[in-house]
């Protein structure tokens, strides 16, 4: 956990992340309050609001008397705001160091695409699943 | 930054209440009318400099000196010479002074006898954890077991309202989180209302709910730490730029080096970082700790210009 942000916000993130990954299936039990403010060292109230974001992104489901469950759908829900988020958090920031570096746009193609072969011997397998 | 004063815990009433608090020493002000308001069911961090009041005021919640001035009341009544707020409080105090005789063994023999929600199997747990020596005369322990003595009381007597000063002093950094994890499960199990005043603000600031910061005697900051975490950012980059960025912006605090300057503006580093990429100069979240210092020490408030110095 760092500055940049709230706590609560951070662990939700994380949890988010968790989730596109596959590390928590959907309709899998996330870790209760406690088992989260113990694991991260933090408040039991901020990993509650953290859990409390969740629910009412509808990413995860309460069901009375067990606890915490992620929700079908939740992964292609995320990667879709992913998706749309990508430009504001990788595009621009890359765009502006480009700029601050005097990277022109033909060069600046040029490193993409340099870039995309020599990844693409080794594609990651959830490049277009579920978007 | 916000102020959430008059803010109920999850109980409904607040634990402690204190309107216009004052407590002289001659003519040094320790509280100098202070207004406090802290929610049942949390933990606190009660943060400031040395002689800002932190001490004094815990002083006064338990009891322990009389305010000269102003109203106090810990769960809705005054604690001075009152046993039903006395029995529901425990203060753990920097330097607790024992009975020079007195093995750790014997301390833990009496504390029950002051706690009415003693609870003899976490503290023979605490004991343990921590490899705490029982039959050793306190005043030959070291400042580290002094220190452990003292959490595995605070924490055995789950008193309603508990009190810790400066917890763990000469505690190595493997101790304080063993503290950090067994107050946290503990307080999992019972919540209740902690107060912790301490000086390693970044490494306790994850635990709190909620932050309380006093300078020369008067409420300063009185936030959610959450809030309160993310509340300032500070730009750095070309004096010239900064100067200009800083212009229709609430600044905390500002350094100038030679053609180099940086300044602390009260707003959140998701808001403020674009706009300071866009002027060219690089933004970074601040800390608790560091939030602290910039707010103790500026122009607004009353430190002498000296001490301002020995900080920036």
């Amino acid at each position: 956990m760092d500055e940049s942000q709230p706590i609560y916000r951070q662990l939700a993130e994380r949890i988010e992340g968790e989730i596109v990954e596959g590390v928590l299936a959907e309709g899998a039990q996330i870790p209760s309050t406690n088992e989260l403010a113990a694991f991260y060292r933090i408040n039991p109230a901020t990993a509650g609001k953290a859990i409390g974001q969740l629910l009412s992104a509808g990413l995860v489901e309460k069901r009375r008397g067990i606890g915490m469950f992620v929700a079908p759908g939740a992964a292609g829900q995320l990667r879709r705001s992913r998706r749309s988020a990508f430009r504001d958090a990788y595009l621009r920031p890359m765009l502006a160091e480009a700029h601050r570096l005097g990277i022109g746009s033909a060069e600046l193609l040029d490193l993409v695409h340099r870039e995309l072969t020599a990844t693409t011997e080794d594609p990651p397998a959830t490049t277009h699943q579920g978007v | 930054m916000t102020h959430l004063t008059g803010t109920p815990g999850p109980a409904g009433r607040p634990a402690v209440r204190t309107r216009r608090l004052t407590k002289r020493y001659g003519s040094l002000k320790a509280l100098d009318s202070l207004d406090l308001t802290l929610p049942a069911d949390r933990i606190t961090g009660l943060l400031g400099r040395n002689g800002a009041g932190k001490t004094t005021l815990m002083q006064v919640l338990t009891g322990q000196i009389f305010p000269d001035d102003g109203e106090v009341e810990v769960f809705g009544e005054r604690p001075a010479e009152n046993p039903r707020v006395l029995a529901r409080e425990s203060f753990i105090a920097e330097a607790q002074k024992y009975p020079v005789t007195f093995h750790p063994r014997h301390v833990l023999a009496v504390a029950p006898w002051f706690y009415q929600n003693w609870d003899e199997d976490l503290a023979g747990s605490l004991v343990k954890q921590f490899g705490l020596p029982m039959d050793r005369p306190i005043s030959k322990l070291s400042r580290g077991e002094r220190s452990m003595v003292g959490i595995i009381i605070g924490l055995a007597a789950r008193a309603p309202l508990t009190f810790f000063d400066e917890p763990y002093l000469g505690l190595d950094a493997v101790a304080r989180r063993e503290f950090y994890d067994v107050l946290l499960a503990d307080y999992a199990e019972h919540p209740r209302t902690i107060v912790i005043s301490t000086h390693l603000i970044d490494e306790i600031s994850p635990l709190l709910e909620h932050i309380v910061v006093i300078d020369h005697g008067r409420v300063l900051i009185d936030s959610e730490a959450d809030a309160a975490r993310g509340s300032a950012t500070m730009v750095s980059g070309p004096a010239e730029a900064v100067e200009r960025f800083i212009e229709s912006r609430p600044v905390l605090a500002r350094h100038r080096i030679g053609r180099l300057g940086r300044a602390t503006i009260g707003a959140a580093y998701d808001t403020l970082a674009p706009a300071a990429q866009q002027a060219g100069l690089s933004a970074e979240p601040i800390t608790l700790q560091q939030l602290l210092i910039d707010r103790t020490t500026s122009p607004g408030s009353r430190t002498e210009p000296s001490d301002q110095g020995a900080l920036s």
